[in-house]
């Protein structure tokens, strides 16, 4: 104990050395104490700032709305929604592709950055992993909302059955249901299992119902030398499962496209341009909510500027991985010798549907540019509304992918030029977004949103470097 | 009759002179084996301290890779051959490209749920508890937790307050 107290009042030699080998910023405070890291982040589940109840009741709001749409295209059609032939997908599933999308990046860059150990993921990986899974969540609404006869839904689903009924196991649809399924299940097994540590502190500290919640959840942890060895070979292994699991998805994903003849879609770098999009989509989310958390929470010591930093320079360059592939997509289609799908793209950037597609150039392929300008990266509200910008591109992105085809498609006596969605349509994609929020704002007010005992790793770990630098 | 004792650390560096003492300690009624470290992090230092102590997850990982495609493939085919009877226009019945795509999600998902339970039945959880808990283990102080011959209690007392315990706890099973 003296040691450690000797260790906590640094001496002029000691500073010199430290600006010669610590990095000029470290991602977290080295001097922040494991008791403090406790009482913050239980703090945060007891008294966050006001403004996260105004966030939650209008998120609320806008789900009230959504389901009042639901609930009138349910009764009345999908008339109501202005959906017909050939515009028979409409917002639904842009909008179900966005969620996926924006479900991928939370755990496949948790588990990615977990497997290369790189320890500036650990004050922000919970929460990207909570919203991994309330995104799929609310994908998979969109799957039952488009089909209008919402009790048929298990058509979808692969499972042998002597009903006469004939799930089609050839169609991507189905693969699309049973990897959605698969993804849901893992990451939230992957987020609960991360979780049981810091559920143990919870239940330490709780009182009332919470603490009957906590206790029933941590499993009765007492972080036994045993418990922990076993926990890090599941977390490595899970982790490594869910890197190929998370490309399989959105690459599933993307065949609901590319195996049809359509034009517009029947195009080999799908798979990749999805995957690289889901992560886009899903990093410029990663930084809108780090920015809302760190202030409802008050989480300025964890999720620090030099975190942000790597997010926001981890975004922009997969921004250039997606512009890549987007170049690719239109250049195969350009020089290919496909009439009708050059006709489709040309349709896309000149017809009806010229402001969704340049919109999305604007948001998605301009807009990542101003990342490199120091202000928008250490101005929090610019950021903010950047990554809001970048979100809404790559939302833009996923309807230029299907509208302009359905409208534009092999025959031209199936053209519909001019055709929009209806208010049915918008209200329950944004009545989607109140949803997503609402559950991530709960979820957040229940469980810790930053790992407390990765967090005491990190701080033990940049001790321990320290420590080792003095002696070198 | 063996009783429990728990001692709490401030630091590791202590903790590790504790078990550096216990292993070397010849004393009837105790075993390194019955010696428990309960921590807020993971310390690969001082569990190395305690000895090889074997992690059994992989061998659950590997079963539910093995089975998982297997059962996949096998419920996929099985209901497209229920199907055996309807027109095929040529195609087969059972066509294996596409039948992959489902067989390796099958493969992911067993392989997951496998580790998870693995991990569940390696941790002993839930119930078969340690008796002695401080809730301090899971803020920032290093709990060593020893079971072993009543006889050996109070040797096993002195050696924790020699390295400057910060409390000791006893239970009698």
């Amino acid at each position: 104990m003296s040691q450690m107290i000797n260790h906590d009042i640094p001496d002029d030699h000691e500073i010199q050395i430290e600006k010669k080998f610590i990095p000029k910023d470290l991602d977290i405070d080295k001097d922040i104490s494991w008791a403090r890291i406790n009482k913050d982040v239980l703090r945060s589940l007891d008294r966050p700032r006001p403004i996260f109840w105004v966030i939650f009741f209008a998120a609320l709001a806008l789900f009230s709305f959504g389901v009042y749409c639901e609930k009138y295209q349910y009764d009345n059609g999908l008339g109501v929604a202005d959906l017909n032939n050939p515009q028979v997908w409409g917002l639904y599933i842009a909008t179900f592709i966005f969620w996926i999308g924006m479900g991928h990046s939370g755990t496949l860059l948790s588990a990615l950055l977990h497997i290369i150990h790189a320890d500036w993921r650990k004050p922000i990986y919970r929460y990207a992993e909570a919203m991994t899974t309330f995104s799929l969540l609310t994908a998979a609404l969109f799957v039952l909302i488009h089909l209008g006869r919402v009790w048929q839904f298990y058509y979808v689903v692969a499972y042998p059955n002597e009903r006469w009924v004939w799930p089609n196991f050839s169609s991507p649809l189905v693969w699309d249901a049973t990897a959605i399924g698969t993804y849901l299940t893992s990451s939230l097994l992957f987020l609960y299992t991360g979780m049981v540590p810091d559920l143990a502190i919870c239940r330490d500290n709780a009182t009332g119902a919470r603490k009957k919640l906590y206790t029933f959840l941590s499993l009765g942890w007492q972080g036994t030398d045993r418990q922990w060895s076993t926990f890090r070979v599941t977390y490595m292994t899970l982790a490594c499962f869910l890197m190929p699991l998370a490309v399989s998805v959105h690459s599933i994903v993307s065949t609901d496209f590319a195996v049809s003849q359509n034009p517009g879609w029947h195009i080999t770098s799908f798979p990749p341009y999805f995957v690289a999009g889901a992560l886009y989509s899903g990093c410029a989310v990663i930084i809108t909510l780090f920015i809302l958390l760190r202030y409802v929470f008050r989480f300025e010591a964890y999720m620090t500027m030099p975190i942000l930093n790597k997010l926001i320079k981890m975004t922009f360059a997969i921004a250039m991985v997606w512009n890549y592939l987007n170049l690719i997509e239109y250049s195969t289609v350009w020089y290919g010798d496909n009439m009708i799908a050059k006709q489709q793209l040309l349709d896309k950037m000149t017809g009806t549907y010229a402001p969704v597609f340049w919109g999305m150039v604007f948001c998605s392929t301009v807009m990542p540019f101003t990342l490199l300008i120091r202000f928008v990266r250490t101005h929090l509200p610019t950021l903010m509304v950047v990554s809001l910008i970048l979100n809404f591109g790559m939302w833009l992105e996923r309807v230029q992918i299907i509208t302009p085809t359905f409208g534009h498609s092999q025959y031209p006596w199936t053209w519909t030029s001019g055709w929009w969605p209806s208010w049915v349509q918008f209200g329950i994609v944004a009545g989607s977004f109140g949803w997503f929020t609402m559950l991530f704002m709960l979820y957040c007010k229940i469980f810790p949103t930053i790992s407390m005992y990765e967090v005491k790793e990190m701080v033990h770990d940049q001790g321990k470097m320290l420590k080792a630098k003095k002696v070198a | 009759m063996k009783s429990h004792i728990l001692a709490l650390y401030n630091d590791m560096e202590e903790a590790a002179l504790v078990l550096d003492e216990l292993n070397t300690t010849k004393l009837p009624g105790f075993s390194m084996k019955d010696v428990v470290i309960k921590s807020p992090i993971e310390h690969p230092e001082l569990s190395e301290k305690l000895g090889k102590r074997p992690v059994y997850v992989q061998l659950f990982t590997l079963m539910g890779v093995l089975l998982g495609p297997i059962t996949g493939l096998t419920l996929v085919a099985s209901a497209q051959a229920s199907f055996i009877y309807q027109i095929r226009g040529g195609r087969p019945v059972v066509p294996i490209p596409p039948d992959m795509v489902l067989t390796y999600e099958f493969f992911i998902l067993s392989g997951v749920l496998m580790t998870v339970v693995g991990c569940f039945i390696g941790w002993k959880l839930p119930g078969n508890r340690s008796p002695l808990y401080n809730t301090r283990v899971s803020e920032d102080k290093i709990g060593i937790l020893v079971k072993a011959e009543s006889s050996a209690i109070p040797f096993l007392h002195e050696v924790f307050k020699k390295h400057h315990s910060l409390e000791i706890l006893g239970e009698e099973k």
